[in-house]
């Protein structure tokens, strides 16, 4: 176990690495630079300044050695101008270039420095990151009993009303992007004017003009309450309950079939413990891995949540970033999704074995 | 079982269990599909019932219904089943629970499929005396581990321990009997429990469950397609036809004097020790079986019946007639006390004895090794499996040869590097004075493939699902280029359909609307499609119905001394092989144990193994006295072979070998008269002594 954890962390840190090296190389294409010289510099640079500014700044060379420095395996560019002020990757202008390190990349824990919120990078994000890690959590904590709950109800008697309802249910709700869904739940209930919030208004519920739910979560980020914090959630767990709760069904309904559940009821096993006992590990095989897939896809689900009611989280950062050219935010945000991607691929490996004693770990 | 207990107490002289006149029922969409019909038998205590019958006769709809497990389709329309004096066709759910799993147990025919991957076996096993009696959890894996004992699994405290995948299939069963023993229930319902196990493990399980049926009291309804089976299990005898039972009566009652046209028909399809492919073919029953809800009217026989009379057997429901003078013996037949029944059959007809040609086929020295990672984590040592080891043998134009053996003993390893699925690791194989040893499929032409097809052992995985069975059969032909147009390549595969005796409708039919006998016959009319002249047989008939295995049978035959095929049997039952190969090959664990002619290796002396082979298979004939050898645990793994012989394991001999010669090398071959070859280090002098292990006792 131990053994296959070490080589399976090997190919992730190779997979980690390739994958960053092709953002890297993304976003450091030569347009993406000029635009970032023109922005950081001045709008009416000559072409010829704006090769100047990326020579100057770093950002010419092989993208090997680039990359190298932002990983932290090359040394740090240094750039001497004509005044005699030396310029670095490690060290502020003004500082003194000998104490400053020769390394300095993602290895040595230097991220870079965003260039839209002028700040760190790992300052802005670590913060971004907590908040959507809140809202993540809050999601799970909804979407897989819910999604399980329902899976395994409407699979265990196929075909039966409660089926019927239930996979209706689902189907509609994983057919409903969160852009759409979003936008529903913030007119149903989140609307002065529309929605139930103006009725429960009507009946002195609420105070007029007042809604049942806030449609911005911004509050959120300093206190998370159940009005400001259920909108989002909701959005983002409607999606994966309907996704999951099918995958679940299918794989309940499938399982229900088998001989051995058979066996077992003819053990005289009541039905109850037929599901709990004998079906629901089998069952739930197949969904522990959408599950485990589900937190990459929470990743970009957040990017759409976090825009719609403005929560600054790590799906919001990105937005950010992307549309401001801020490469070293933007590197930073692909390694956290990067690390989420294997880390929880790692775990669905791991605890696929634990439920199903016939795979062995090789 | 105290708190619902009868109001009247059982008496033990009343039967057990006693089935009057059930119907039942399965109701689709479009129609109501009769699959039971006025059913009766009567189980006393003690005693075992065998249900035999084709597939689709309804014999697995009646032990569900016992058990009131027929799916949401599945009715009883009519009768009762009395267990102990109580109707369970009226009893409520919760009250059956109750029966279920304590009163009644059934054990299945997949032991694999039938048992929880997911939980340990221990778990299983207790958590039946834990629903039923109340017991704690402690209590009852004692019990768990003392009825594994019981049921004579080696290492008992390491088995309650595993999961079912780690036991070989010999074990499932046995923890599935286990567990069927784990309440001591007064009815134990066999279906089929040894189908999917090999002869001498199915040996040793049949030996279990009449032990246990004895020491325990135990009833038993046994339902098995296998006549032999049931003849060596049961007391009692139930034949079912067409969800119908149409003769029931004392096991050798019904096999010597029967008194039903189809028992009588059943008998005659079957490999008995003396019939002979030429001059004593089988007889297969004419016809087809009929769909539930085109059955003819009156007797459900007639329209493939001999003595079939218009008018008489077809004007109304036949009801069942007592044999006077008899234990219990009933007959559905009108014309019973007509017909002559000692009256040998009368269109029997002598073959020709098909000509054996020239060497199509040359393997020499072929090995075949596979090799495996060792450690549990994918690394640690590679470990070698010896799939085959030095095989050398000829097949000529026109010849039968049987490959016997057990799972595991590479027959089928060899039938992948003859097809060329896999290549040889070194030898060689002559085809037709072509070397083809290491030419891969992909790689022979389209003649080599078609000449050389393959009928595969599971009929169930061999057809595409989503693919009509005319399409495959027409696809099969377009690959090898047979026919100018498609209404040709359609004519061919109709032929073919009626060939293989399925009703030319079936072309539309998609294979999961057939049964596996069907499928398995679609399979054969794929396999000759191209006019192959040599075919590999893999296990072709150990799926279907005894009547169907002599259809099939005969047509293999047929075809082949039309066309000379060369035809490699690879099979475990030995009565067919007995029929119809010219000659035998018994392998065990990638060895050549025994080759000779059918004859030499059917009768002394035989290789220890073939010897134990012989006895562990069933034959349903009342005059045949077998010696009973039963081996003792399961075939070693390929994986880790034993050192020397690799039968010494098992072997009642290896004292008559000096010297511990078994545990070191492994034999050289012996060339006895007649070019019959035996792997053993026993002496000429002990191998002459050996008797034989089948007699026809003296009439």
């Amino acid at each position: 176990m131990g053994l296959f954890v070490l080589r399976r962390l090997g190919v992730m840190l190779l997979t980690a690495i390739a994958l960053t090296f092709v953002v890297f190389y993304l976003t450091n294409l030569q347009p993406n630079l000029e635009k970032l010289a023109r922005t950081e510099g001045s709008v009416r640079m000559t072409e010829e300044a704006v090769q100047d500014w990326i020579a100057q700044n770093g950002h010419s060379g092989s993208i090997f050695m680039r990359y190298g420095q932002w990983l932290g395996v090359v040394p740090g560019w240094t750039y001497t101008d004509e005044k005699g002020q030396m310029r670095g990757r490690c060290f502020e202008i003004g500082q003194d270039p000998t104490a400053a390190p020769t390394y300095c990349g993602l290895l040595q824990g230097n991220w870079g420095y965003s260039t839209f919120f002028k700040t760190p990078v790992m300052d802005s994000l670590g913060e971004k990151l907590a908040a959507t890690g809140w809202l993540m959590l809050a999601v799970m904590l909804v979407m897989v009993p819910t999604s399980l709950l329902l899976g395994v109800l409407s699979g265990m008697r196929e075909g039966s009303a409660t089926d019927r309802t239930l996979s209706t249910f689902s189907i509609a709700s994983t057919a409903t992007p969160e852009y759409v869904s979003g936008v529903v739940l913030v007119a149903l209930f989140a609307t002065a004017a529309t929605g139930i919030s103006p009725l429960l208004a009507e009946y002195g519920l609420i105070e007029p003009k007042k809604t049942l739910f806030l449609a911005s979560a911004t509050s959120a980020m300093d206190d998370i309450t159940f009005w400001n914090f259920a909108l989002p959630v909701m959005t983002i767990a409607l999606y994966g309950i309907g996704y999951i709760a099918r995958m679940t069904r299918a794989s309940m309904t499938e399982v229900m079939t088998q001989q051995y559940i058979r066996t077992a009821r003819l053990k005289g096993v009541p039905f109850r413990t037929v599901v709990m006992r004998h079906a629901l590990r089998n069952a739930l095989i197949a969904p522990f891995t959408v599950i485990m897939l589900q937190f990459p896809w929470l990743l970009n689900g957040v990017v759409i949540v976090e825009s719609l009611f403005n929560y600054k989280g790590f799906g919001w950062t990105l937005v950010q970033a992307a549309s401001n050219n801020d490469i070293p935010l933007l590197l930073a945000c692909s390694v956290v999704a990067v690390v989420v991607v294997l880390l929880t691929q790692l775990i669905s490996d791991i605890g696929y074995v634990f439920l199903n004693p016939r795979i062995r770990l090789a | 079982m105290t708190a619902l207990a009868p109001d009247t107490p059982w008496d033990p002289s009343q039967p057990i269990l006693e089935i009057e006149h059930l119907s039942i029922s399965f109701f689709t969409r479009m129609r109501e599909i009769p699959a039971v019909m006025d059913f009766s038998c009567t189980v006393m205590a003690g005693e075992a019932m065998g249900l035999v019958g084709e597939s689709g006769c309804g014999k697995s709809t009646v032990a569900l219904g016992v058990m009131r497990e027929l799916g949401k389709n599945g009715r009883i329309v009519k009768g009762s089943i009395k267990f102990k004096g109580r109707d369970l066709a009226q009893m409520s759910d919760e009250e059956l629970r109750h029966i279920r799993g304590s009163e009644i147990a059934m054990i299945y025919q997949e032991p694999m499929a039938s048992l929880n991957p997911a939980m340990k076996v221990g778990a299983q096993l207790a958590e039946v005396p834990m629903l039923h009696s109340g017991m704690s959890k402690d209590e009852a894996w004692k019990l768990a581990r003392q009825i594994v004992a019981d049921v004579r699994l080696p290492d008992p405290d390491r088995i309650i321990n595993a999961y079912p995948h780690q036991l070989s299939g010999g074990q499932q069963q046995r923890i599935v009997i286990a567990m069927a023993l784990m309440a001591k229930p007064a009815l134990l319902i066999l279906d089929e429990p040894t189908t999917a196990l090999d002869v001498t493990v199915e040996a040793g399980i049949v030996d279990l469950v009449k032990e246990l049926g004895e020491k325990y009291g135990t009833s038993m309804l046994f339902i098995s397609h296998n006549l032999g089976l049931v003849m060596d299990v049961c007391d009692r005898i139930c034949v079912m036809y067409s969800g119908e039972a149409v003769e029931t009566g004392n096991v050798v009652e019904v096999f010597d004097e029967m008194r039903h046209p189809y028992t009588q028909a059943l008998f005659r399809s079957i490999p008995l020790p003396g019939a002979d492919k030429n001059a004593r073919p089988l007889i297969s029953i004419p016809g087809n079986f009929p769909l539930p809800h085109e059955r003819p009217p009156g007797c459900n026989f007639g329209p493939r019946c001999d003595y079939f009379q218009k008018g008489r057997c077809d004007a109304a429901d036949v009801p069942m007639f007592p044999v006077p003078g008899s234990d219990r013996h009933e007959t559905r037949c009108l014309r019973w006390q007509e017909i002559d029944w000692e009256a040998p059959p009368a269109k029997r007809e002598i073959k020709q004895k098909a000509e054996i040609g020239r060497v199509v086929l040359k393997m020499e020295d072929l090995r075949k090794y596979y090799s495996v990672s060792g450690g549990a984590f994918g690394g640690g040592m590679k470990k070698v499996v010896k799939a085959n080891e030095t095989l050398s043998f000829e097949a000529r134009e026109g010849e039968t040869l049987a490959i016997v053996g057990e799972s595991g003993c590479g027959k089928s390893t060899f039938a992948k590097v003859l097809m060329g699925l896999e290549t040889a690791t070194s030898g060689s194989i002559m085809l037709f004075d072509e070397n083809v040893q290491s030419t891969p499929i992909q790689k022979r032409n389209t003649d080599t493939v078609s000449q050389v097809q393959m009928v595969f052992q599971n009929p169930f995985d061999t057809l595409n699902p989503s693919m009509s069975v005319g399409r495959q059969i027409i696809r099969a032909l377009e690959i090898f280029n047979y026919g100018k147009s498609d209404a040709e390549r359609h004519e061919r595969m109709l032929e073919l359909l009626d060939l293989v005796k399925l009703p030319r409708a079936f072309a539309e039919r998609m294979p999961r609307q057939l049964s596996g006998g069907q499928k398995q016959r679609v399979g054969i009319a794929r396999a000759f499609a191209g006019g192959a002249k040599v075919v590999v047989a893999d296990e072709p008939v150990s799926a279907l119905d005894v009547s169907v295995q002599a259809a099939v049978t005969d047509l293999l035959m047929d075809i082949q001394r039309e066309n000379k095929t060369t035809l490699l049997f690879i099979s475990h039952d030995l009565s067919i092989v007995r029929y119809l190969s010219d000659r035998v090959m018994v392998m065990y664990l990638g060895h050549v144990v025994e080759m000779g002619t059918t004859d030499q290796v059917f009768s002394p002396p035989y290789h220890p193994y073939t010897e134990a082979l012989l006895s562990a298979v069933p034959i349903a004939d009342t005059k045949v006295i077998r010696k009973r050898i039963v081996l003792e645990g399961d075939i070693p793994s390929a994986m880790n072979p034993p050192p020397g012989c690799p039968f010494q394991t098992r072997c009642r001999w290896k004292s008559q070998v000096p010297g511990g010669l078994c545990e070191r090398e492994v034999p050289p071959v012996q060339v006895l008269e007649g070019g019959h070859q035996i792997k053993c280090h026993l002496s000429r002098d002990i191998l002459a002594q050996m008797e034989p292990v089948i007699k026809i006792a003296a009439e």
